[in-house]
């Protein structure tokens, strides 16, 4: 801390490149991710959640199992942690945004890249992204665990049962599709608080509400509430009233898009 | 080179900005001075593209700053030392902002060597005092080794010696060429510091002058003179058109310069034991330039005292 004699070098010595390409962004924004603590506990927290209640769930069914009562979606029913999964990777979305709002880091990050929309758009990709991954590795893996107990009393289901590959491989998309969710509320309210209330408000609240509708709407209001929308890709067979597996994680991820361009359309605007 | 033209900045009924023009150039230190709450800060958010300006507009080196295409190697700004992630460290930190702009992880390691953090590096910023917080946000400027470089109250929070290291990186950076302009509410700070200055006072712009000139221009310089005969002397100065104020050996007279007085004692046989011409300090001269916007809140502060 004692340099008074300052030094300052002329120029530097590697030569950058002409324009800031999206490459730059992409690598800024992996590396944010990478060195902040809450990156690593969310995932943590959301790998616990999702396989514990997956052994939790399958050692009881096992345990108390009764070969006469069939009927059981074991893939569906593994995979119930990722509702846990999905508050603490959704949380991390909404602070990938509204941490550098807290902290004042977004100055920096926009000062740098002064292009918003694509910077924050770049920022949500690589946090998708690596959504994506977080939730397959976790999918896949609590699928495997639950199997392997499910499967000591032959309840189990496998990859190549009809529909249960499209389950697992939905659970991981469904995580990154809440995700974009959260970080596109993140990015339009910018507080962490008011972000993360909102984000549980759109993820909990209609079905809460959906009694106050008029009874001509509900069939429709319970069809495409976001979270009822998503999780129909966890499900082995298609429910009866509601989207299709597709269908649903399609309109769940139609929510996330809408609200992130709004978002970006008012980041261009407001003053930072 | 910064230039500021016609720039007006609204926030509801609030004029934080009102119709600035001044240009900032190169090779010198430029100190951006006013009292608090006077639109400094706000000035330079416009500059560097985070405020929207209400009207008129700004360029660094003859572009708008959403069209320099790497800006982090023609401007450095330190707007706000706290403008980081706690939880990331110091090294991350820099490594997370050059990315963006293709710079190297060498040139990194570089800045955190300029600023006297290398030691400190790998430690979370969370853990930094403000001293540090400011030397990291003066290295995350310097990044791009740009040629523009902008601080917002650097000596903030600084111990003696932080201030010390300030005021030479100012300089060093300013005799390379480079355009540095600095904002404080510490004129005796600008006066080491600074070549040129550009006073702002509720939005607008009181002055725009070297350092020098804006201390001589001041009102406050007046002359200081030691004589037995009071009286004798305060008399006949007023008489040549100064004012004095007599104290008991002593008389402060403005409106005369010191040749003058001199000779017209020497005339009148008025024995001098001193005559000392006395410049404003900055201080003072700053004190008189903002004293109208400094007055009218006060005014406006007693009406609403005398309404309730």
């Amino acid at each position: 801390m004692t340099t008074t004699a300052v030094a300052v070098p002329e120029s530097i010595h590697a030569s950058p490149p002409r324009t800031i390409g999206w490459t730059n962004v992409v690598q800024s924004e992996w590396t944010k991710l990478r060195t902040v603590r809450s990156t690593y506990w969310t995932a943590v927290a959301a790998a616990l959640g999702t396989i514990g209640i997956a052994v939790l769930g399958a050692t009881e069914y096992v345990r108390n199992f009764n070969p006469d009562k069939g009927g059981l979606d074991a893939a569906n029913f593994v995979l119930q942690g990722l509702y846990l999964a999905q508050i603490a990777l959704g949380a991390l979305g909404v602070l990938t945004i509204t941490g550098e709002y807290a902290t004042g880091m977004i100055r920096t990050t926009l000062t740098a890249v002064p292009q918003r929309r694509v910077v924050i758009a770049l920022k949500g990709l690589v946090y998708l992204v690596a959504m994506v991954v977080v939730g397959e590795i976790l999918s896949f893996t609590t699928f495997g665990i639950g199997q392997a107990i499910l499967h000591t009393k032959h309840a189990g289901a496998s990859l190549s049962d009809p529909g249960v590959l499209r389950v697992v491989v939905g659970g991981g998309l469904y995580l990154a599709s809440v995700g974009l969710l959260a970080f596109a509320l993140g990015t339009l309210v910018r507080r962490t608080a008011g972000a993360l209330a909102s984000f549980f408000g759109v993820l909990f609240l209609p079905s809460a509400l959906i009694d106050l509708l008029p009874s001509s709407w509900r069939a429709d209001a319970i069809k495409f509430a976001p979270a009822n929308a998503g999780t129909q890709i966890l499900n082995t067979n298609r429910v009866h009233d509601m989207l299709g597996p597709w269908q649903g994680l399609g309109v769940l991820t139609l929510y996330g898009l809408v609200l992130l361009i709004g978002a970006l359309y008012l980041l261009g605007r407001r003053d930072a | 080179m910064i230039e500021v033209r016609d720039l007006s900045k609204h926030f509801g009924s609030t004029v934080a900005v009102d119709h600035l023009t001044f240009s900032v150039r190169p090779g010198m230190v430029t100190g951006f001075l006013g009292p608090n709450g006077s639109g400094k800060s706000t000035t330079m958010r416009m500059i560097v593209g985070l405020d929207h300006p209400s009207k008129g507009g700004t360029t660094v080196n003859g572009r708008p700053y959403s069209a320099i295409r790497r800006p982090l190697h023609e401007v450095g700004a330190l707007l706000d030392a706290k403008a980081m992630h706690g939880g990331r460290s110091a090294y991350n930190h820099l490594l997370c902002v050059a990315q963006s702009n293709g710079i190297s992880r060498r040139r990194v390691s570089e800045c955190l060597d300029l600023v006297g953090l290398d030691g400190v590096g790998r430690k979370r910023a969370r853990t930094y005092s403000l001293g540090m917080g400011q030397r990291l946000g003066i290295a995350t400027a310097l990044l791009g080794d740009p040629q523009v470089l902008m601080f917002d109250e650097p000596i903030n929070g600084l111990d003696p010696e932080g201030i010390l290291w300030i005021r030479t990186l100012l300089r060093s950076l300013a005799a390379q060429g480079r355009t540095v302009f600095v904002s404080s509410h510490l004129m005796s700070e600008m006066a080491l510091t600074a070549d040129h200055l550009i006073v702002i006072g509720r939005g607008q712009l009181i002055a725009d002058s070297s350092t020098t000139d804006l201390i001589a221009r001041s009102s406050q310089g007046y002359v200081h003179v030691r004589t037995p005969d009071v009286d004798g002397l305060a008399a006949r100065l007023r008489v040549a058109g100064a004012v004095v104020d007599s104290g008991v050996d002593t008389l402060r007279v403005t409106g005369l310069d010191s040749a003058a007085i001199g000779e017209l004692a020497a005339l009148d046989h008025i024995i001098l034991h001193e005559l000392t011409p006395r410049s404003a300090s900055l201080e003072e001269a700053f004190m008189e330039l903002t004293r109208d916007s400094v007055d009218f809140r006060t005014d406006a502060t007693t009406a609403i005292g005398r309404a309730s």
